[in-house]
């Protein structure tokens, strides 16, 4: 609809003056409302220990997180994954740029939406699997598909977690190879990986000391419970009273039951 | 019958077989009309922007529930119309925005405003404003979007018959108001007319 620009003079009638009240629509609400419907996406650089980062979302949720260096180059390849276009703006909306911050600082009760159309009911358990480990602590891929009752499915849980499209935010960082190794990671390669479990309060290289000596598991001679490395639990047994496990079997046999927090028996399906 | 816009008729069978796809044109060919409306009826520019947004979010959550066969049939000029009006009188309700119900008065008017002095447009939409809330909307409906008496019946939810009088009497007072000003619609009052 084109405003109409002929002078409507004193003379014209309120029906033809009332016709060149026609007015365009602003630019930007058309892409803002596909946003709002989810139709269409803005995103915001945000500061993190990897470097920036690029946050997607749209009225449905939060749905990227990427580690592409340009601009250009992450909104094609958006638009390859989703179909849908996005648009830069200065900043993340307040709100979700608070609950990002809580989160990525080891809140896990504050509500992220996601929008994760696309994904498979299998790769979002995966993923809200991954949300449940706390910060400072790494579960193997083996846990994982334990817990979410796919025992056997420990190469499609790290496929998943390498299709986390959210990173960070869900924290597939912290899921590490069966053998106790840090293994891969989608966001920029294993030394990012490294970077953030650091950041976190981990300690990649001691995790990978202990999985080279054949440590799996840690247990407490008093309380007779064994637990992941980095459970909170088993952090807090004095030297004195530590002892080493190279199986859940092991610790079994010892007469040790496995930790309610960390759960480490879905690690020993692996 | 089906007397719908042959656009419209077309986008809506388009909608039924793939909202996603197609809700983008349904924005981009209606967008300017209820920008126009929600401006011309509200008559703040961030309003009306906000409640054209709102009325797409609301229209496209309706779509996404029903059944491809409803979604065929559906008039979206009317329809889009009655989500807008709805959705400016609930904000107008949560807000406690004063709706324009005053008499026109010509004296009352910022006849320095230079804004107003150049823009002819300008002086209509104020004497727009002037309406009672009824006869604005239909008057807008009717001559500055250009819907036929049945549609804007139906998207405002009265009888034809007080749409059309509605709409007369509108336009009555429009030149009412006109004539009391006994000036240019600049807003320009006799005595700054320059001899």
């Amino acid at each position: 609809m084109n405003v109409i620009t002929d002078p409507i003079g004193p003379d014209a009638g309120p029906e033809t003056a009332l016709a060149g009240l026609r007015e365009p629509a602003p630019p930007g609400l058309a892409h803002a409302t596909l946003v709002a419907v989810g139709l269409a996406d803005d995103y915001a650089i945000v500061d993190s220990p990897l470097g920036p980062l690029r946050v997607v979302w749209n009225g449905r949720g939060v749905a990227e997180v990427s580690g592409e260096p340009d601009d250009a180059a992450f909104e094609a390849r958006f638009f390859a994954r989703t179909g849908r276009r996005a648009r830069r703006r200065d900043a993340l909306p307040a709100d979700l740029a608070r609950r990002i911050e809580r989160r990525l600082g080891g809140d896990r009760q504050v509500r992220i939406d996601l929008d994760l159309r696309g994904t498979t009911e299998f790769e979002r358990a995966v993923w809200m699997k991954a949300l449940e480990i706390p910060r400072g602590q790494v579960r193997p891929y083996g846990w994982i598909a334990a817990e979410i009752g796919r025992p056997r499915a420990v190469r499609a849980v790290g496929t998943a977690l390498g299709h986390n499209p959210v990173p960070l935010i869900v924290p597939c960082h912290r899921v590490v190879r069966s053998d106790g190794m840090i293994g891969q990671y989608s966001l920029g390669g294993p030394a990012n990986k490294r970077t953030i479990l650091t950041a976190e309060g981990a300690d990649p290289d001691e995790l990978e000391a202990l999985a080279r000596a054949g440590v799996r598991y840690f247990g407490s001679d008093t309380t007779r419970i064994f637990c992941m490395p980095t459970c909170s639990d088993a952090r807090r047994v004095t030297e004195r009273h530590l002892r080493h496990f190279p199986s859940a079997r092991a610790a079994a046999a010892a007469g040790y039951r496995p930790c309610k927090h960390c759960r480490p028996l879905g690690a020993a399906v692996a | 019958m089906d007397d719908r816009r042959p656009d419209d008729a077309e986008l809506a069978a388009r909608l039924a077989l793939d909202l996603d796809a197609h809700f983008e044109r349904l924005v981009l060919s209606h967008q300017d009309r209820l920008y126009t409306i929600a401006l011309r009826t509200s008559g703040d520019r961030r309003d009306a922007e906000e409640l054209v947004q709102d009325t797409f979010v609301r229209a496209y959550r309706a779509l996404a529930g029903w059944p491809a066969a409803r979604i065929r049939e559906v008039r979206l000029r009317g329809w889009l119309t009655t989500i807008l009006l709805n959705a400016g009188r609930n904000r107008a309700r949560v807000h406690r925005v004063p709706t324009t119900e005053l008499a026109f008065d010509p004296g009352a008017e910022p006849a320095t405003d230079p804004v107003a002095r150049r823009d002819e447009r300008e002086t209509w939409a104020r004497l727009l404003a002037g309406l009672s809330s009824a006869q604005r909307t239909a008057v807008v409906l009717r001559h500055v979007d250009g819907m036929s008496y049945a549609e804007i019946a139906e998207a405002v939810g009265r009888p034809e018959g007080t749409v059309k009088a509605h709409v007369h009497r509108g336009l009555a007072a429009l030149r009412a108001a006109l004539l009391a000003a006994e000036a240019p619609p600049e807003g320009l009052r006799a005595e700054e007319i320059p001899a």
